[in-house]
């Protein structure tokens, strides 16, 4: 114990329970599951009230000023967003409904174009199915050749292998830059030179565990595609964004065809619309996009580094005392500063979904299962595994909890 | 939220034991029929295997991944199901099924489930009544296919 007056880092919440109706409403509540979805701040909630009750109208339509409004306010949105994650030419951030819909879109309306016969895909052991499955069944309805870059034995990606997996053939490399499942963060900039390095591969990299923890500089990462989903960094489910290189979007055919997303409709034929609008048919969910804008907001308040600061030493923390616990098997870098705020473990003779029960009834939420991450359980030769993840609300007092939940169910199933 | 006491009767002892210890954990080589329960969600993946002597289930037994409760339950119906005729078998199903989802029973099926009723604690639980339920929909199939291997799942909630 520190007799100094300054916390450890990670002891306080880095943001205060208050600003979170939910977890302010249920003052017992652990909630160790952001990575699948982050609570709320108010400021976001705030966001969304204040458009409908001020704003709202259907943006790109009306000729009048409640219209201009809301369509100012679904561009500010774009706009905001864009500086968050660090891109520059506002238009290509696309906004749909997350990251799945997202790599959906580049699979179908640059893959089928693109992918032929003879030619191959690669993604990694590592994927959430969001951006393991969108690419299978584009080669299996292409014919293209789908490979699999294995785990090395530190349990990263191998990127010797990865090398060798790409070659003039390739046309998508797929990788998230952090695991859902393990919490893992990928060397993104090494994995896209030896992307780059074997011939001309659209590059893909889903951010959904990133931007919510990292500081994402998108145009600096260099890759063509990049996804990501809003209701996992404070923002309304059901928003999100696909951000790609303009020539790319330019030269692709539409996703989804319908109102906005037109130039001319002519009898026989139609002609499309700018970017974003292209590739956003239909009234737009402006809420999503203004709630969203509200999250970048509340998250630059706190500050990225601020973030991450936070997770890894609660991260740090978690992985000590769960380590301490006989029986308890962590899975993923050992390096707590090599990953984003999860921490997936197995406990020996007790199945996950008993221990996240047990948990439960203490308060504590945390995830049971495979993590929509088949193909990777299967390499760590794991049913399933309990994940408890953190962000900025998360305290030393929440990780106190979940270990301490942890050896009362290990004491509940202990045979005798 | 469950509580403590909600708990403690989901986990018994009985359950606890038979998680520990389940019994007919074996393959059955000159089985009838058999059948694969899985439930995507959490990774359980459990196969059953059925001996019809006429109409009467002469043996039973399964093996497979899954929770304590998966397990307990897969235990606990072979002990149940074996020598039971096939219109036998089907009516402790109907009634294991209301049992897990919380119907109340009367004094006479109480009795008549005996250990089984050790299942009806996951009715507090909405997000394990599967768990309890897969070994049952595989009995079923089982017994509704019987001449074939087929595999059933267990949906909700749909996994990601």
């Amino acid at each position: 114990m520190s007799t100094s007056n300054s916390a450890p880092s990670g002891a306080h919440a880095l943001a205060p329970r208050s600003d979170f109706p939910l977890l302010a409403a249920q003052p017992g509540l652990v909630y160790l599951d952001s990575a699948a979805t982050s609570q709320k701040p108010r400021m976001v909630l705030d966001a969304l009230t204040a458009y409908y009750t001020t704003h709202n109208a259907n943006p790109h339509r009306g000729a009048y000023t409640l219209a201009a409004n809301a369509t100012q306010a679904y561009h500010d949105a774009r706009r905001r967003l864009a500086e968050f994650i660090g891109v520059a030419d506002t238009d290509t951030v696309i906004f749909t409904r997350g990251a799945t819909e997202s790599l959906n879109l580049v699979s179908a309306a640059w893959g089928r174009a693109n992918v032929h016969a003879g030619d191959n895909i690669v993604v990694t052991r590592m994927e959430h199915h969001a951006n393991f499955v969108p690419w299978q069944q584009l080669a299996l309805t292409t014919g293209a050749e789908f490979r699999i870059c294995e785990l090395d034995a530190a349990g990263g990606i191998d990127l010797a292998l990865l090398a060798t997996l790409v070659d003039s053939r390739t046309k998508v490399v797929a990788f998230g830059q952090v695991s859902n499942a393990l919490g893992t963060i990928n060397p993104v900039t090494e994995m896209v030179r030896i992307a780059r390095a074997a011939g001309t591969a659209l590059v893909v990299c889903d951010g959904a565990q990133a931007v919510p923890h990292l500081r994402v500089n998108i145009d600096a990462l260099g890759v063509d595609a990049y996804v990501f989903s809003g209701h996992k960094m404070g923002g309304p489910m059901g928003s999100g964004a696909l951000v790609m290189r303009r020539a790319l979007l330019e030269t692709m055919s539409p996703y989804h065809f319908g109102g906005d997303m037109i130039e001319w409709v002519h009898d026989d034929t139609s002609t499309w619309n700018l970017l974003p609008h292209k590739f956003e048919a239909g009234t737009p969910n402006v809420e999503a996009a203004v709630g969203l804008a509200a999250a970048c907001d509340y998250l630059d308040a706190l500050g990225m580094d601020a973030v991450r600061a936070h997770e890894v030493a609660l991260t740090a923390a978690a992985m000590q005392a769960l380590t301490a616990i006989p029986g308890v098997t962590l899975y993923g870098t050992a390096d707590a500063a090599g990953r984003s705020g999860v921490v997936s473990f197995s406990v020996a003779d007790v199945h996950p979904h008993d221990i996240a029960t047990a948990l439960d009834v203490d308060g504590v939420c945390v995830r049971a299962g495979h993590h929509c991450a088949q193909p990777l359980m299967r390499a760590l030769g794991a049913h399933s595994t309990v994940r408890a993840s953190f962000w900025v609300y998360s305290t030393a007092d929440d990780v106190t909890r979940l270990v301490a939940g942890v050896r009362a169910a290990q004491r509940r199933f202990a045979d005798g | 939220m469950a509580d403590d006491a909600a708990l403690d009767a989901l986990y018994q002892e009985i359950i606890l034991d038979h998680n520990r210890r389940p019994r007919n954990f074996r393959e059955l080589p000159d089985a009838t029929c058999s059948a694969d329960g899985k439930n995507p969600n959490c990774g359980d993946a459990l196969t059953i295997w059925l001996r019809f002597d006429g109409e009467r289930v002469s043996d039973i037994s399964f093996q497979g991944v899954g929770c304590a409760i998966s397990k307990a339950s897969a235990s606990l119906m072979t002990l149940a199901i074996k020598g039971r005729t096939r219109s036998e078998a089907a009516l402790i199903f109907e009634k294991v099924h209301n049992l897990v989802t919380g119907t109340a029973l009367d004094a006479a099926t109480a009795k008549e489930l005996g250990a089984l009723r050790a299942l009806g604690g996951v009715s507090k639980f909405p997000m394990r009544v599967k768990c309890a339920s897969l070994a049952w929909h595989a009995l079923k199939s089982a017994m509704d296919v019987s001449e074939s291997v087929v595999a059933v799942q267990t949906g909700a909630p749909t996994p990601a």
